[in-house]
């Protein structure tokens, strides 16, 4: 036989999938049908290595409006406002060119936060590259940079916050994920959902070319030097293009025009069709023949697989359809109608009368194989625990090495990054980035939305399971340190080749810790992504679970920054500092090693911890709060020293080596500053949130950080290690 | 010898070009019904130094190929003269 | 008397709303959304071309904007005198459209930055600096990858001469000298004024740091100066 005689392998289907697709269908599909089957039933699209595992994440709550599986989840803020926000990848793209992969990844979250009615208001975004002093790493972290900053920038969406560290392990797949979050009223939240038989499906914005075909299935393969061939046509992002869309779209949703709405994404038509009918229940035909083209000559499963960014898919009553034109029309911008909403359940392609395809919809969207993988503990996992940690300890010269950390890719200042990100625009920036979380004041309210993203993922890579429940309290304790209650959260599981069995145990424990810790702390997964095949050379990547936090202040007059204020003012670290040198920045800027038991982590204590800064925050207790990360005690306070150029001297009384008490990484602890008057109040309320605490130090005018700890003593002048920790990061990243 | 090369980079054809598309539009907008397609894209003028043309040809391809154009969404063209 | 003020929307303009709700927060009054394609402004008391990327800055900043319908009457009042501030964007648009001399070009690091900048007040005489004091030093943020602004010697020796740099890019004690132009701009300047004195551009966006929750309010005079000036005027 000809390529017949095994057609699924060109659409990335298995043999069996193939077979699961004949008795569905009931008749052998066509070379179309059978395209629209593999990109649905990709990873990308379909989760089907990860749906089981997703399952565990808790997804409901008071606060959630929507939840996982629309085109962003929604959460309400009170006063009537509610926020959808949801965090992509566009990891392989950005490998391959990296400001164009950037830009559209930040493209494509945007699209998905206005479908639901909302205003983008907020950008953020986690990236990881390798292995900062390699010229193709240097080349892609600008790429990727100026390729987020162009198109956010010129979207007039800031871009608030995010994270950014560097480590081998990402050296040829670095991971590019984009968070926004949008602002709507509670009450007109939009779905993208296909309802009302006899609507009309419309495809607005740009016309349709050879952009990223087989972009989903091209998400589900491992990168590697030899695939030139088979990459797909990068996506080039017309930020204008998204900004006239935009605009276009929220005043048609702000008319009532619209019945459900959708971007265009991973898969274009194919997912954007089949999952507005599937969600529905309903059936619905597009035309090929109306799709407008950039280009003559497209064949139908190259029209129905294109990812050309900055299109939508609306579902709209007959009689609407004029008004919506004359929006677009005024915005320059193409609203064509290629089809309808059907009672018959099933996606139908046609052109003219001649019908191509015909699927139903359920079968692409709900019927996909759900894989339960084998997964088994890798060997290094015990190993790593055994680490010997004593050359660590018994360094002497503390103050070398904060300045080495302090200067180290992942210590240093980031505003090297968030500089070429206009993060004011909008006038609702009230913290910077910078800080623990980024701060925005929600408009006609005294109400404030703090934003952060995190994951360290060594500490994943070490212990799955606690790794990815300290980057859940990790983000939340950020969001709690500007004094926002944290409310939910979205992610970006980044993970090696799902079918190697010991990435995919990374997989499932890292979703069991994510999943405990957002039920202790009460922030439920409204949505998010998986990424898989994140490997080069058959290395994967360190698991990298990205969490994506949001929380509310009630009043933004009370908001906290990490900054010390004034001298004088007494500084008490919340929490317990214990023999935690495992799996920290330290010890792998001392041996190159990422090895060693990862810090403990108490949730019910976590959760304590946030309420407590909440309140602490609400009674105008503390003048400074910042949580303390890597570089443990000494970076968190050269971090809370650098804003205003003040000093700080400090008495380490906590049971552990110098080098634990200086930098390591013990979980759920907090600089606070504040002054003298408040530490009676201070104090009853640390008792009854039953915290430990100490009160360690003073902030002075002196140029100068001084810890004591026992005979061990840490020294450093602070504007040289200002100097240091703000040059190396432009440093290493120049060309 | 010296050379000048000028390499010239665009887009595939098949790669959406914003600021051609936008240049299109605004061009017909200001009444210039006549335009057609608009592609925008760069030139490269460099000098380079090598022993005869063909190996200065060799060498500003491998620089174009290695950096100045992405072959993921753009071809370059190149011309040589020798320099005086 | 009323003021009529409007801001100017282009396709790609994004410091519209920023602007009106400066605009109304400083002043307690209103400013009027204008599309791009209005090819009427009668009677504007003040227009503000805000920040943003119209037509995606695509080509050069401001080089498609200034042949949209509503830039001729926008030429049209400020002959007649009206006050005219463009702001970032603005800024390009009235160069690229003749109203201000000089072009602004890539930022000498060729990043697009966005953070504080001192700036020095070179002018405070003029109708939109009339609340500040000549030589006074205030913080106000830039955001733009292209602000470096340049011009033929013999014309900034006219603008000197003529005091018509308004804003110039400072050190925090208010000295001057090249390093404190994070985008490399000749001279050190941030804004100027055309010869008639009513028609403003600045790369900094004063509308940012005019309210103390944003963490500063040197941008607020600039605006309490138009309204003094256009109360007072007529």
């Amino acid at each position: 036989m000809s390529a017949g005689s095994a057609p699924w392998l060109e659409h990335n289907l298995t043999q069996s999938e193939y077979e699961l697709i004949l008795g569905l269908m009931g008749r052998e599909p066509n070379f179309l049908e059978l395209a629209l089957f593999g990109v649905m039933w990709s990873e990308h699209c379909g989760y089907k290595n990860s749906k089981a595992q997703l399952k565990k994440l808790p997804t409901q709550g008071p606060q959630v409006l929507q939840g996982p599986g629309e085109n962003a989840g929604v959460v309400y803020l009170g006063d009537g406002l509610a926020a959808a926000f949801k965090m992509e990848s566009h990891n392989h793209p950005s490998a391959i060119e990296p400001y164009q992969g950037a830009a559209t990844g930040v493209g494509g979250i945007i699209r998905d936060i206005f479908a639901m009615g909302a205003r983008p208001i907020a950008s953020l975004n986690s990236l990881r590259f390798g292995n900062v002093d390699d010229n193709h790493v240097k080349r892609l972290l600008n790429g990727v940079v100026s390729g987020i900053g162009d198109y956010g920038n010129c979207m007039g969406i800031p871009t608030v916050g995010g994270d950014v560290y560097f480590h081998p392990s990402y050296q040829g797949n670095p991971l590019v994920n984009a968070m926004c979050l949008g602002l709507m009223k509670a009450d007109k939240i939009y779905r993208g959902q296909a309802a009302g038989v006899g609507n009309v499906v419309m495809l607005v914005g740009a016309r349709t070319g050879r952009d990223g075909i087989k972009g989903a299935s091209f998400a589900s393969e491992e990168l590697s030097d030899l695939d030139q061939d088979k990459r797909p046509n990068v996506q080039v992002g017309d930020p204008f293009m998204e900004k006239l869309l935009m605009e276009a779209t929220l005043e048609i949703l702000e008319k009532d025009l619209v019945v459900g709405l959708q971007d265009l994404g991973a898969a274009g038509l194919t997912s954007s069709g089949a999952e507005m009918a599937g969600r529905a229940g309903s059936g619905l035909y597009m035309d090929l023949d109306l799709v407008p083209l950039r280009e003559k000559g497209l064949l139908d499963w190259e029209i129905m697989l294109s990812e050309s960014q900055e299109r939508m898919l609306l579902v709209v009553e007959p009689s609407k359809v004029e008004a919506i034109s004359e929006v677009f029309d005024k915005w320059d911008l193409l609203a064509v109608a290629i089809g309808k909403v059907t009672s018959d359940g099933n996606f139908t392609l046609r052109r003219g009368e001649k019908v191509l395809a015909a699927v139903p919809a359920q079968f692409l969207t709900d019927r996909v194989p759900i894989y339960q993988r084998p997964f088994s503990e890798p060997a290094y996992y015990q190993a790593a625990k055994k680490a010997d940690l004593t050359v660590t300890q018994n360094q002497g010269d503390w103050s070398g090495l904060l300045f080495k950390l302090m200067a180290s890719p992942n210590l240093s200042s980031r505003a090297w990054v968030y500089e070429q990100y206009d993060h004011m625009v909008g006038l609702n920036t009230v913290v910077r980035p910078g800080g623990d979380a980024a701060l925005l004041r929600l408009p006609g309210t005294r109400r404030g939305l703090a934003l952060s993203s995190d994951c360290n993922a060594r500490y994943v890579y070490l212990d799955p399971h606690l790794g990815a429940a300290i980057a859940v309290a990790e983000a939340a304790l950020n969001v709690a340190a500007v004094g926002a209650k944290p409310l939910a959260l979205t992610n970006c599981l980044n993970f090696g080749n799902p079918e190697n069995p010991e990435i995919y145990w990374q997989f499932v424990k890292a979703t069991d810790g994510l999943a405990q810790a957002a039920k202790a702390l009460n922030t439920p997964v409204t949505g998010g992504n998986v990424s898989f095949y994140n490997e080069y050379d058959k290395r994967a990547i360190f698991p990298t679970p990205t969490i994506g936090m949001i929380g509310v202040i009630e009043d933004i007059e009370n908001r906290l920054t990490h900054g010390f204020k004034k001298p004088g003012h007494l500084i008490v670290l919340v929490g317990e500092s214990k023999e935690e040198l495992g799996a920290s920045e330290v010890h792998y800027l001392l041996t190159g090693r990422d090895e060693g038991p990862v810090p403990s982590l108490d949730l019910e204590r976590a959760a304590r911890l946030n309420d407590f800064l909440v309140e602490a925050a609400k009674k105008s207790l503390l003048a400074s709060a910042h949580d303390l990360a890597e570089g443990g005690l000494a970076a968190g306070l050269a971090e809370c020293c650098f804003p205003l150029n003040l000093g700080a001297k400090v008495k380490s009384e906590a049971p552990v080596s110098a080098a634990a008490a200086f930098f390591g990484e013990s979980q759920s602890r907090v600089l606070i500053s504040l002054p003298e008057e408040n530490l009676r109040a201070l104090k009853a309320l640390l008792a009854q949130s039953r915290l430990p605490h100490g009160l360690i130090g003073q902030v002075t005018s002196e140029d100068r950080l001084t810890i004591d700890h026992g005979r061990e003593k840490l020294e450093a002048n602070l504007s040289d290690l200002k100097v240091a920790w703000s040059e190396a990061l432009p440093r290493a990243a120049a060309l | 010898m010296k050379f000048k090369a000028n390499v010239k980079v665009m887009l595939k054809p098949s790669v959406l070009d914003p600021q051609g598309a936008t240049l299109e539009r605004a061009l017909k907008s200001m009444g210039y019904d006549n335009v057609g397609s608009v592609r925008v894209g760069k030139l490269i003028e460099l000098v380079l130094e090598s022993e005869n043309i063909g190996e200065a040809e060799k060498a500003a391809n491998e620089w174009a190929d290695r950096l100045l154009a992405n072959h993921n969404m753009e071809h370059y063209s190149l011309t040589l003269e020798p320099l005086p | 008397m009323s003021v009529k003020t409007a801001v100017v929307v282009f396709p790609g303009s994004n410091c519209d709303q920023d602007n009106v709700r400066s605009w109304k927060a400083i002043s307690g009054l209103d400013a009027q959304l204008v599309w791009h394609k209005e090819a009427s402004l009668p009677n504007y008391d003040l227009v503000i071309i805000p920040g943003g990327f119209a037509f995606g800055d695509y080509l050069r900043c401001g080089a498609i904007a200034r042949f949209s319908p509503v830039m001729s009457e926008i030429v049209r009042l400020a002959k007649r005198g009206n006050l005219v501030l463009g702001i970032c964007n603005g800024f390009q648009i009235l160069t690229e459209a003749g109203l201000l001399p000089g072009a602004l070009n890539h930022n000498k690091n060729l990043k697009y930055l966005c953070l504080d900048v001192f700036l020095r007040v070179e002018n405070a005489q003029t109708a939109f600096t009339g609340d500040y004091s000549k030589g006074q030093v205030i913080k106000i943020p830039i955001s733009h990858g292209c602000g470096g602004f340049s011009l033929k010697g013999s014309e900034l020796k006219t603008l000197n001469d003529r005091d018509r740099v308004v804003f110039r890019y400072c050190a925090p004690d208010g000295s001057v000298s090249a390093e404190d132009a994070p985008n490399g701009s000749l001279d050190n300047v941030a804004g100027i004024i055309n010869e008639g004195g009513n028609v403003l551009g600045m790369m900094p966006h004063p509308e940012r740091l005019a309210e103390k929750e944003l963490g500063g309010l040197d941008g607020r005079p600039l605006f309490t100066s138009i309204l003094r000036t256009l109360k007072g005027g007529s």
